[in-house]
């Protein structure tokens, strides 16, 4: 390359020389290859422990806590046998978990919808005042609120009870929900609504064939993400619930100190876990900023 | 956040000229569909905040329960005088403040990275992304036991096979020990990197191409055009970036809990609290600390915000 580079003159060339367009073009092709080099080089390395979980829960316990890694062990479904039949039954946690997310998720789009639909569609006086006390509730830490709710529950005998958390759940994410959703509406044009309202046309029929087309991805990428808060939340599972409504995360707790050769089934355990997640985050995946920054990046 | 202000005007004003009655019937018809997430957040996120107050002036343990009263500012002060409430502010502040820096400079050299078209970049994006979606114990656990274990972590066992092959005796630390809050850092750096990056990512698509290319044309470096254009482009971006990264990181309770169980100087503001209530029952303590992280919290969130907004303004008015 850098002979060709010499013959034809089109080499390192000074910035302030004015040769326009071609030796530019030559520069940033070379530096290139080594930066997509580096480009795969970083995401390997920020996917080498995912990948590391994987492999390892396929592992038997012997291989997996060899030093070095044994990476060619041979595979074995030992690690999840252990995980879903060793000890106490994972499936309880999972469908408490899978219950928690899934209805708390429903009830935060059903309370969500019709408040984006008040701070866009038809908004309300001082709606960016709502706005912004939905998203006040998000900057409070969670902590300061654990205690009240557990004395309330411990009062009403609501301890141990799913339903509480799906209650509390539904409150994480409702801020959340609201900004997506309110951003997503605020893309509806204008125009359409009031053509809509010119033909005549109800709120059900403007929602069916105005609104829902253009915002339906939107409410899926919004249920996606509260759903993947839901499931990822400890704190307050740990506090609030006990063996009846445990929740996954919880479960995965038992982990936290080392019990003998364990390695290959907590790693059966976290990929298990975090199966629902990966799945719900990839499919999201281009929304998932948009979620993240609570709408205000698109 | 920045889209808000912009459509202000485009959808409130309706002047329609109605009799008093009628309006406010047309107001309240507006109003009724945010009523219930309204009402739903004041009762499940507000309430909770007063009773914290309430019982914060009261002297309440759990163990001793017949001793219940009036505390006066008693639980303020022993929560001020505390030596371990100061280390966990301390803490809190290194703990965020490490993790939302690195993995801001991280997130912003891959973003940059990933802005160039090349072979397999929706790939790697893909794979930058899984740390993001692992559950956050989960990934707590896999760094605790199978990256910093001393005996059978990767980490470790990366440096036996490298020293291995030089025949040499691989040194073989016992990463949590001997750096408790660096672990910690790492594992959610590692977790927030991909967040970051995908923000940045954002931003960079959405720069004026043609105002670069002519840049470029004109003899500026790649150097020259970052500095000088993408820099302040990203900018909100970046600031977006620290302050939502601010807002998770300070409450992380997961990682502390899973990794050290809050030992070697780890335990920060969420754990101490949860200690203080769910192991000592010192509600009125506990609910006086709450308080205090909640006065923080709203004045640096407050400062964040308006940092934020002043800089947009100060940018737009350019």
């Amino acid at each position: 390359m850098s002979v060709n580079a010499s013959v034809t003159d089109t080499g390192p060339v000074p910035a302030t020389r004015d040769e326009r367009g071609a030796p530019v073009k030559k520069r940033r092709e070379r530096g290139g290859v080594w930066l997509t080099l580096l480009a795969w080089v970083t995401g390997i390395l920020f996917v080498l422990p995912v990948a590391w979980m994987v492999l390892t829960s396929f592992h038997s316990e012997a291989d997996a806590a060899q030093n070095p890694p044994a990476v060619f062990a041979p595979l074995t479904l030992e690690g999840y046998r252990e995980f879903f039949s060793g000890g106490a039954s994972p499936w309880p946690p999972l469908l408490n978990s899978l219950t928690a997310s899934l209805v708390s998720t429903l009830l935060v789009l059903l309370l969500s919808f019709p408040a984006a639909y008040a701070l866009s569609i038809k908004p309300v006086k001082k709606w960016t005042d709502v706005l912004f006390f939905f998203l006040s509730t998000k900057m409070l830490p969670v902590v300061a609120g654990l205690l009240p709710l557990y004395l309330f529950a411990q009062n009403t005998g609501l301890l141990d009870n799913i339903w509480l958390l799906i209650v509390f759940y539904t409150s994480m994410n409702l801020p959340i929900a609201v900004w997506m959703m309110r951003s997503f509406l605020s893309e509806v044009p204008v125009e359409m609504l009031e053509a809509a309202a010119m033909d005549g046309a109800g709120l059900t029929r403007t929602l069916r064939s105005v609104i829902a087309p253009v915002v339906l991805p939107g409410i899926a990428a919004t249920a996606l993400i509260c759903f993947i808060f839901s499931w990822n939340e400890l704190l307050f599972a740990r506090v609030l619930t006990a063996t009846v409504a445990e929740t996954a995360p919880v479960f995965l707790t038992s982990f936290v100190t080392s019990q003998g050769l364990f390695l290959a089934q907590l790693c059966a355990a976290a990929f298990v876990v975090s199966l629902p997640v990966l799945v719900a985050g990839f499919a999201a995946q281009d929304k998932l900023v948009q979620g993240l920054s609570l709408g205000s990046v698109k | 956040m920045t889209s808000v202000a912009e459509q202000t005007d485009s959808r409130a004003g309706t002047p329609a000229p109605q009799p008093g009655s009628a309006r406010r019937a047309t107001a309240w018809a507006r109003r009724a569909p945010l009523l219930p997430a309204l009402i739903f957040m004041i009762v499940v996120t507000q309430l909770p905040f007063v009773a914290t107050l309430v019982i914060s002036f009261m002297d309440w343990n759990a163990y001793y329960p017949e001793e219940r009263g009036f505390a006066g500012f008693d639980n303020f002060v022993r929560v001020f005088t505390d030596i371990n409430m100061r280390d966990a502010v301390w803490t809190t502040i290194l703990l965020t403040a490490g993790v939302v820096l690195i993995s801001l400079l991280l997130g912003l050299g891959i973003a940059l990275l990933l802005d160039r078209k090349f072979r397999g970049r929706g790939a790697v994006r893909t794979m930058m992304i899984a740390p993001f979606l692992v559950v956050p114990v989960a990934a707590a656990l896999l760094w605790k036991h199978a990256l910093y274990n001393p005996e059978y972590g990767l980490f470790n066992g990366a440096l036996t096979w490298i020293w291995g092959l030089f025949g040499a005796d691989p040194p073989q630390p016992d990463w949590i020990s001997n750096m408790p809050l660096w672990s910690v850092i790492f594992a959610l750096v590692w977790q927030w990197t991909p967040f970051m990056m995908l923000i940045l990512l954002a931003g960079l698509q959405g720069r004026p191409l043609d105002v670069i290319e002519a840049a470029r044309i004109d003899g500026a470096s790649t150097w020259q055009i970052f500095r000088s254009m993408t820099l302040p482009h990203l900018r909100q971006y970046l600031e977006l970036g620290a302050l939502l990264g601010s807002i998770y990181i300070v409450q992380n309770f997961d990682a502390v809990f899973t990794i050290t169980s809050g030992g070697l100087g780890t335990a920060n503001l969420p754990y101490t609290i949860y200690t203080i209530f769910y192991n000592a029952h010192d509600y009125g303590r506990a609910s006086a600390a709450a308080v205090i992280v909640v006065i923080g919290t709203i004045l640096i969130a407050t400062l964040a915000l308006r940092t934020v907004s002043s800089l947009f303004r100060e940018e737009s008015g350019r």
